[in-house]
């Protein structure tokens, strides 16, 4: 099981970069595709995207160089544990 | 004796603490119910489509800060205690909503009106962010051994019943109003806002007269309380890592589950499948009246088996069932599936009415309504509206069919056309039960979550470590459901297909939940921790 967890570890730390790659790429493809009068609009929205989204995907690229430390192995029974 | 005050000690610690989450909720999500209303109120007139996306942002921007008002007043509870800072976040949340119900429309004041909603609605998510986290743990420290699950899960349902409570007034305003006077600028959908007030002042007087948690009064008079939780929460490494794994194994497939079941489904049978909106709205209250008794039984139940498997078998239900669920919904509402019942001694076509435009005289709206009636007693209403400009003002006392056609300088190439579809009785239970199963998943993923989040951080940090991953989960994942789902569907739309791939936006939904779901599988524990008092 720990070997499944740290081979998944990569894949979310390759996951979370191509995240950020398909978002920036969406943003740029639909807003050079809106017309004139939609274009703040679509950039807003596609803006609002990307601040909210990628500061997740720095999360999730930690979480997975995490599990695929084996940070995971064991998880806590007590809180003297995280301390 | 004794057992039997602890009872009754317990009861009211989840009394009053759900009774202001539940006023809490019921704030937060009167916005979504009316931003049909809202996007005509507070944007200009002619932006459409447009105007709906921006009020879903605005809608969506109150998600989007609810993890800041998590650091917030999740720091703010673990200094100075649960009680006050939640007392708090009522305050702000209850003056901001009353505040909404106050601001002059579009036509008033112009841009100012998106922009003061928007600050309001930012105002209204900090206060979100700080207020579940905290009545969470309060409810858990307070919880007898072995019963946190089952006592928690009464705090999970104050999320679904304040939908609820919104739904049934803003549904009990528009029918004893009307259409109009509800819609109208200074119209009753203002009302809902304006009653908040009213009901948060009920609740501030009820949480007074709560104490402090046992818990985090013990560990204050011990001296022991943090004194930087933001830095012990997320600066070490192990509390961080368990913070991540909370938010990607648990909390981000829960929230994207919570808001397809309980919004996305109404948005959908709304605007896509054009169900009427009180019908609409009447069958989501019956979905979640059913179904809101299975949180208790999952909390019950996570008390006994463990909460991860219940949460994960939720969202793999979830993962599997959401298209089916969903072309079921469009294939139940979709007239080519009636054209054989068509009741033709009951189908009529109406005059068509003529509404010349505010501002310029030359410009007529020509309105007609076919209303199709079936055999089994649906109806569908079209209301077709024709733009004509003319070359002089409109005569008021002409029948349209009397214009002169040379008057007419140019009329819309494309009608708007409104549908609004009565469905009968069985299809009107069959949708019924389809959002119930889909608020079932809601109460599996939903019902045990609290218990499983006090379960993995320290009395002193719990606070602050268990609401942020719980508002990044459902306040940015879960409330971007309906904005991007919609904005998925628009992504489909092309010349060849102008009504574009109406179950694509369910992709976000199934494609988070999905990896949500493996991580869980793997990664969490099904353990219940014993004592949460370390």
């Amino acid at each position: 099981m720990n070997t499944v967890k740290k081979l998944l570890g990569y894949v979310w730390m390759l996951m979370a970069p191509a995240l950020i790659c398909f978002l920036v790429y969406q943003a740029v493809e639909k807003i050079s595709a809106a017309s004139e009068i939609q274009r703040a609009n679509v950039a807003l929205q596609w803006v609002i995207i990307l601040l909210v989204f990628t500061p997740i995907c720095v999360g999730f690229f930690i979480f997975g160089k995490y599990a695929s430390a084996n940070e995971y192995a064991h998880l806590p029974e007590s809180s003297n544990e995280i301390e | 004796m004794i057992q039997e005050k602890k009872q009754s000690g317990i009861a009211f610690v989840i009394g009053a603490s759900s009774v202001g989450t539940l006023i809490e909720w019921y704030d937060f999500y009167i916005f979504g119910m009316l931003a049909t209303i809202i996007s005509k109120q507070f944007f200009p007139a002619d932006a459409g489509t447009a105007a709906l996306l921006s009020t879903l942002a605005i809608f969506a921007a109150g998600f989007i800060v609810r993890p800041f008002g998590a650091l917030v007043f999740g720091r703010l509870g673990d200094l100075i205690g649960r009680k006050h800072t939640f007392l708090l976040t009522l305050v702000i949340m209850g003056g901001s909503t009353f505040a909404i119900g106050l601001v002059p429309g579009y036509a008033t004041i112009g841009w100012a009106a998106p922009i003061l909603v928007l600050i309001l609605r930012l105002l209204q998510g900090l206060a979100l962010g700080g207020e579940y986290g905290g009545a969470a743990t309060y409810v858990a420290e307070h919880a007898p051994k072995g019963q946190r699950g089952f006592w928690t899960s009464w705090i999970q349902t104050t999320a679904t019943l304040g939908l609820f409570l919104a739904l049934g007034v803003i549904i009990f305003i528009r029918s004893s109003q009307g259409v109009e006077k509800f819609s109208a600028e200074w119209g009753g959908w203002r009302y809902p806002f304006w009653i908040s007030l009213l009901l948060v002042g009920v609740s501030i007087l009820i949480r007074m007269r709560m104490s402090e948690s046992p818990m985090f009064s013990k560990l204050k008079t011990e001296g022991k309380t943090s004194v930087n939780p933001l830095k012990e929460s997320f600066g070490h490494k192990g509390n961080f890592k368990m913070v991540l794994l909370a938010l990607f194994g648990a909390v981000m497939g829960q929230g994207v589950v919570w808001y397809t079941g309980q919004f996305y489904a109404q948005s959908f049978i709304e605007t896509v499948c054009k169900v009427e909106f009180i019908q609409s709205r009447n069958l989501m209250l019956w979905a979640i009246l059913m179904a809101t008794p299975c949180f208790v039984l999952f909390g019950w139940l996570s008390d006994k088996v463990g909460r991860k498997w219940i949460m994960l078998i939720g969202m793999l239900a979830a993962v599997l069932t959401y298209r089916p669920i969903y072309k079921q919904f469009l294939s139940l509402t979709n007239a080519k599936n009636r054209i054989e019942k068509i009741d033709l001694s009951k189908t009529t076509v109406s005059e068509p009415k003529v509404v010349t435009d505010a501002k310029e005289a030359t410009k007529i709206y020509v309105i007609q309504t076919f209303d199709t009636a079936y055999t089994d007693g649906a109806h569908f209403k079209y209301i077709k509206t024709d733009t004509l400009h003319l070359t002089a003002a409109y005569d008021a006392n002409l029948k349209i069919d009397a214009l002169n056609p040379s008057l007419v300088v140019s009329k819309s190439v494309k009608p708007n056309v409104v549908i609004e579809k009565t469905m009968d009785d069985a299809t009107y239970w069959n949708l019924i039960w389809l959002v119930f199963i889909q608020i079932v998943y809601v109460t599996m993923v939903y019902g045990p979550i609290a218990a499983f989040l006090v379960e993995m951080f320290p009395t002193k940090i719990r606070y602050t470590s268990m609401s942020l991953p719980y508002h990044i989960g459902n306040g940015v994942f879960g409330g971007l459901v309906p904005f991007l789902g919609t904005l998925i569907v628009e992504f489909t739309k092309s010349p060849e297909s102008p009504m574009g791939d109406a179950l694509a936006g369910l992709w976000y939904p199934i494609g988070v939940a999905s990896v949500c779901l493996i991580i869980g599988v793997f990664y969490l524990s099904n353990k219940i921790d014993k004592n949460v008092m370390d």
